[in-house]
Formats: structure tokens, C-alpha cells, sequence
């Protein structure tokens, strides 16, 4: 079994939980599923620089087969995460105040009251 | 060394970081900030355009790392054409904020609009495949909290759904970017092509993966069906002035669309083939289709213009997707049309809505609202614009279009009956909104009294003048376009301007930086504080700097 299966795979399961969540009705699972879909992702943009283990990010001499980990995935899957992070907080507060507002969580929306007048 | 390239950007930050901080709680002070940011951005931006039309592709290197490592800017006619357009639209947008008070309803509306429009002007100025990934965030996060603007429960909730649907939208771009970076090995957009036009088809599948999910970011920012579910709901309840500035978001899309899949992604790159050109062209008819069957049967007028957005860029998307010189400079007449004609559509529906307080923007008869004679000369002035009827620039644009798809029947067809729908739609609309009430029985329920918002009419009279304009100067215009289009597929001019330019310009920059001394460090310094991670993504020392925060 080798490394590349194993990430591989996780990828796969993380995305394929993602995508039954954001399927769901109610806000809380879907953001959850978001929440997967961003792990995936995070860690798909980490693999695409090829997985390297125990080798520095950085080149090291002039020599045609030097080892090194691709530093500019790592960067920016650094970056994902952190926006990321901040629009999953974005949502979640989202979500809260429109259950509070509404009093609930369904994620689709009734017919509205103004089309109700027309 | 110029840094004007980078201001449009800067501006609106600073100002909107100014305006968050110190001055969050007088609502004149902040006014008076944003109108004159606004204007600042608006003499910015005509500098820009008068740049371009010389011809020259404007390379920026941020902190002058030298491409293909570092972040460039790239500002060629299509890009000045769009933050143009951009500075002229968030004007008239702000002056009807201030007009209607809309901007009173609610807290940091002037701050949320400086960070949405850093967000927009970034996404038409970078030449970097992964930094247009940041501004697209910074115009979506933005975005989120101009959609709620003002609260309500239909909001909030309409606002839930489109956050939701836009995170799916940028997960998806991390996927494309991941995929092109591991084939192509570089997020240059220049450089990025460069290596697609030299890549053996053979060993090219996932280039063809990455490059059609790029595709669907775009679509679903575009609102391309059937990635534009979330368009209707959100616009009909967002806040009108915040509607009619994200006139400009679908066009986001659209011109990303016509940056990649000319530079980076070429129809008749071998790699490419085949891959989208044979999909994207009937998708895009049908969900022209849909947006102009929506104008006919919304049952508010709200809808209707969200419905008519949809079919407008559709249109616009016609002319993209077709990917040739002549059409590409359809489409960049017609974008500047649809963005000013949905915009001043949008902010009309508002007037309709604060002067009819019992059934709003609901599409049946109501007594004459206040000032119902200028209020329904401005709606079918802007209808005619949008259905595409002469004499305004909607037909000159539709008209190019056509004549750019000369020999494909069914585009035609597609095109003329989906006028002719929107005719019907607009005209049932405004026919029941504004003329039956006439002939309505009299009541004894006191007139409603409204305030006559002269800036509000002003504003949306800019907006109008602005499409009258475009029509008037339509020969000028064309020629503008047609080259703008030759510029757009002379795709080598991109890349030897990007890299070849960039090692002579840096070498340039070393020389000059003893000279300049301190003025130049401080405005790379200034650059970094802004551009924060997506500044340490590219460069191998700049990530490990980025690491150790």
C-alpha cells in the first residue's frame, strides 16, 4: 500500500461525504459538507506539487536529481485554508442568524410572501 | 517605474480599512469618503484606459519578483475596458445609495462597497491564475455581507443559500487550479498558456479536466444554466443598489471566460480540443432561453430584472463562446451595454418598490404611484435597452452578434425569439405597473406621499445616459472593440510582454532601485501588507516566509 493510495483515498472519501452532505435539506449538514469539500481540497492542492517524503522544500544544489517537496503547493494550500476557514465562520453566522430570523434550518426557500400578493 | 496600475486596488482597501476604522459611525463622513474614492478611482481608471488604447500590454510584477514566479498585473484594452466600466458603474450605484438612503439601512455599507470593488477591479487586473482565485474571494466575502445588507429573514435566508452555492463554486476552482498546476506546473496565465500551445494532446487529459472545471467556475459566476440557480433568488432579495453593482459580478465570470479560453486555453490549442467548444455553445443558448422565458413569467418585478440579467448574459456569452475575433468584439460592446442597462433596471425596480407601499414590486395594477410619469419613462427606456429594441445600444450590440454568427441558423434564432419574448415580458410588466392603475375605480384612501429623491433619478439618469452614449458613439465604440478583440488573440504579444518584458523591465527596476532608494521599498512593503498570502503563494522564499506565519 503505497503513500499515493492512501491520500488518494482519502480524498476520494472526504469528497464523496462532502458531496452526500451539501445534498442534505437542513443548513447544519450542508455546511458541514462544505467543511469536508474543503479538507479535499486542501489536501488534493498539497499532493499536486507530487508526494515527496523526507525532502526539504527547498533546492539544495545545482545537480539534475536533487530530492525537494514542491514548496508553492504547500503555500497555497496555506492559503486555501485560511480563507477557507474565514468563510466557513462567514456561513455558519450566516446560517445561525437566518435560523433565528426564520425559525429554521431548511436550506431551500418557501414560496415568498411577495409573490403570495401577486 | 508607474505604479498606476496598482492603485485601483489599493484605493478602495485603504479607503475601505479607513472607513471601517475611523470613521464607522457618521454616515455624511463616510459618504463623503466613498464619492470622493469614487472619483479618485474614476480619473484612475480613464488614465488606465487611455494607456491601453495605445496598444501596450501594461506588465506589473508585485514586488518585483520577476514573472513567472512572482504575481504580475496585466493590464491590456479588455482589462482598462472593465475597471472602467466598473469605476463608472460603482458611481452612479453610490450616487442612487446615497439618493435613497439605502446606505442608512444598515451598518458598513460604504466599507463593504470599497472591499467589493477591490475585489472586482483585482479580478479584471491580475495575469495570475491563482490570485484571480484570491480577488474572486475577496469580491465573493465582500459580496456576502453587501447581499444582507440591511437584514430581513428573506435575506438572510436567500443570502445562506448563495454563500453556500459560491463556496461550492470556489472549492471547484481549488480543484482547477490544483489539476493546472500539476500539469502545467506554473499559475502565470501567460506562462500557463505557453505551455498548453506546446503540450502533446496525447498526454493531456488532465490539462483537459482542469481546464473544463475552470470552465464551471466561471459558469457559475457567469450564471450559466445549469449553474445559475443561485442568481434569481439572491438578486430579487437582495438589496437593490447592491443588485444593480453585481451587474458587474456575472460579467466577472464572463470576462474571465474570454481571458482564459483565449490566452490560456485557445479552441485550437491541440491539448484543448475538443474539450469544451462542443458543449459550451448550446448551453449557453439555453440558458439564454431561460433567462428571457423567466422575464415573461416572474411574478415581481424584482425577479423579472434577475431573469433578464440571466438572459442578458447569455447573449453576452453567445458572442464569447464563439471564440472569434470579429465576435469577441461583439461581445465587448455588448458587455458595457449589459452591465449599464441591468444596473439602471435594477434601481428602477427600487423606485417602483419605496412608491408602492402596499403591493411593491409585485406585477399588478396599483393606483399611480409618485411620479409614476418619470419613474415608467425611465423603466421603458431601460426595457427598450434591455430587450434589444431600436433605437438604443441593445440592439446595435445584438445586431453585432448576429452578424458575428453569420450562418448559424439556430443562434439566430435563439437570439430573435428570445427578444421577442422580452418584449412581451417588459412590455406586460410595465404596461400593468404603470398604466392600468389609471384606470382603476377612485378610493378614499389618502395618497401616499413620497420623497422625490433627486439624486436617485440622477443616478439612474447616468446610467441611462451612459447606454444613449454607447449608442450615439456606437462607430468609435466598435472600432475600439474590434481592436480590443485582435488584441485579445494575439496571444504571443501576452506572453513575450509577460516574460521576456519582465526579465528586461526587473533588470531595469535594479538599476533604477539605488536611485529611487527608500520610495521603492516602501511601496513593495505596502504591496505585501495588502496582498498578504496570496503574495507569499508564488515564490519559493516568499512561501517559506508565509509558512513561518
Amino acid at each position: 500500500m503505497t503513500i499515493e493510495f492512501l491520500v488518494a483515498s482519502a480524498i476520494g472519501v472526504l469528497t464523496a461525504a462532502g458531496v452526500y452532505l451539501i445534498l442534505r435539506l437542513r443548513t447544519f449538514p450542508v455546511i458541514l459538507g462544505t467543511s469536508f469539500l474543503s479538507y479535499a481540497v486542501n489536501t488534493y492542492l498539497f499532493a499536486t506539487g507530487r508526494l515527496v517524503v523526507g525532502a526539504p522544500p527547498i533546492l539544495q544544489g545545482h545537480e539534475a536529481h536533487v530530492t525537494y517537496t514542491d514548496p508553492v503547493p504547500q503555500a497555497l494550500v496555506l492559503t486555501a485554508i485560511v480563507i477557507g476557514f474565514g468563510m466557513t465562520a462567514v456561513v455558519l453566522m450566516l446560517a445561525l442568524a437566518a435560523y433565528l430570523s426564520g425559525g429554521h434550518d431548511k436550506i431551500d426557500l418557501q414560496e415568498d410572501a411577495s409573490e403570495d400578493r401577486a | 517605474m508607474s505604479h498606476w496600475i496598482i492603485t485601483p486596488i489599493l484605493l478602495p482597501t485603504l479607503l475601505g480599512a479607513f472607513i471601517v476604522l475611523a470613521v464607522r459611525h457618521q454616515v455624511a463622513l463616510q459618504r463623503v469618503f466613498s464619492l470622493v474614492g469614487l472619483s479618485l478611482l474614476l480619473i484612475n481608471a480613464i488614465g488606465l484606459f487611455v494607456h491601453a488604447n495605445t496598444g501596450d500590454i501594461w506588465v506589473y510584477e508585485l514586488g518585483a519578483w520577476p514573472a513567472p514566479f512572482g504575481i504580475v498585473l496585466m493590464l491590456d484594452r479588455l482589462s482598462a475596458l472593465m475597471v472602467l466600466l466598473t469605476a463608472v458603474l460603482a458611481m452612479c450605484v453610490m450616487l442612487y445609495a446615497i439618493g435613497s438612503d439605502w446606505d442608512k439601512r444598515g451598518k458598513h455599507f460604504h466599507a463593504l462597497f470599497q472591499f467589493q470593488l477591490m475585489g472586482v477591479l483585482g479580478a479584471f487586473l491580475t495575469g495570475d491564475a491563482f490570485n484571480m482565485f484570491v480577488f474572486f474571494e475577496i469580491l465573493l466575502i465582500a459580496s456576502y455581507g453587501l447581499m444582507t445588507f440591511g437584514g430581513g429573514t428573506r435575506r438572510l435566508q436567500a443570502g445562506t443559500q448563495y454563500v453556500i452555492y459560491n463556496l461550492l463554486g470556489s472549492t471547484l476552482f481549488l480543484f482547477a487550479l490544483g489539476t493546472l498546476y500539476n500539469v502545467t506546473g506554473t499559475l502565470n496565465m501567460a506562462d500557463m498558456g505557453a505551455r498548453v500551445a506546446a503540450m502533446d494532446p496525447e498526454h493531456a487529459s488532465l490539462l483537459r479536466v482542469g481546464a473544463v472545471m475552470m470552465l464551471m467556475v466561471f459558469a457559475v459566476k457567469a450564471a450559466i444554466l445549469p449553474l445559475h440557480f443561485w442568481l434569481p433568488e439572491s438578486y430579487a432579495a437582495g438589496p437593490a443598489p447592491v443588485a444593480a453593482l453585481f451587474a458587474i459580478m456575472t460579467k466577472v465570470g464572463a470576462y474571465a471566460i474570454l481571458r482564459m479560453f483565449t490566452l490560456v486555453f485557445p479552441q485550437d490549442a491541440p491539448a484543448i480540443a475538443g474539450s469544451y467548444d462542443v458543449w459550451l455553445m448550446p448551453v449557453i443558448v439555453l440558458s439564454l432561453a431561460v433567462g428571457m422565458i423567466g422575464i415573461l413569467g416572474a411574478k415581481t418585478l424584482s425577479k423579472m430584472v434577475a431573469f433578464a440579467a440571466i438572459g442578458s448574459v447569455g447573449t453576452l456569452l453567445i458572442a464569447i463562446a464563439l471564440f472569434t475575433p470579429e465576435a469577441s468584439a461583439a461581445a465587448v460592446y455588448y458587455v458595457v451595454h449589459s452591465t449599464l442597462a441591468t444596473a439602471a433596471l435594477f434601481l428602477i425596480v427600487d423606485l417602483v418598490v419605496s412608491r408602492r407601499p402596499q403591493w411593491q414590486d409585485a406585477i399588478r395594477a396599483d393606483r399611480p404611484m409618485p411620479q409614476n410619469g418619470l419613474v415608467s419613462a425611465f423603466y421603458f427606456a431601460a426595457a427598450i435597452a434591455m430587450a434589444g429594441m431600436p433605437p438604443l445600444s441593445g440592439f446595435l450590440g445584438k445586431l453585432l452578434i448576429l452578424d458575428a454568427a453569420t450562418g448559424q441558423w439556430w443562434i439566430w434564432a435563439a437570439v430573435l425569439i428570445t427578444s421577442l419574448i422580452a418584449i412581451m415580458g417588459f412590455g406586460r410588466a410595465g404596461s400593468l405597473v404603470f398604466w392600468k392603475g389609471y384606470g382603476l375605480p377612485e378610493t378614499d384612501a389618502p395618497a401616499f406621499d413620497h420623497p422625490k429623491q433627486p439624486l436617485a433619478f440622477v443616478a439612474i439618469g447616468a446610467l441611462m445616459a451612459g447606454v444613449v452614449a454607447l449608442t450615439v458613439l456606437a462607430g468609435p465604440m466598435h472600432r475600439f472593440a474590434i481592436v480590443t478583440a485582435s488584441q485579445l488573440y494575439d496571444s504571443e504579444a501576452y506572453v513575450s510582454a509577460v516574460l521576456n518584458n519582465a526579465t528586461s523591465e526587473s533588470m531595469a527596476h535594479d538599476s533604477s532601485h539605488e536611485k529611487e532608494g527608500t520610495e521603492g521599498a516602501d511601496t513593495n512593503e505596502g504591496l505585501l501588507d495588502t496582498e498578504g498570502g496570496a503574495h507569499g503563494t508564488e515564490h519559493p522564499a516568499k512561501a517559506t516566509e508565509g509558512e513561518a506565519h
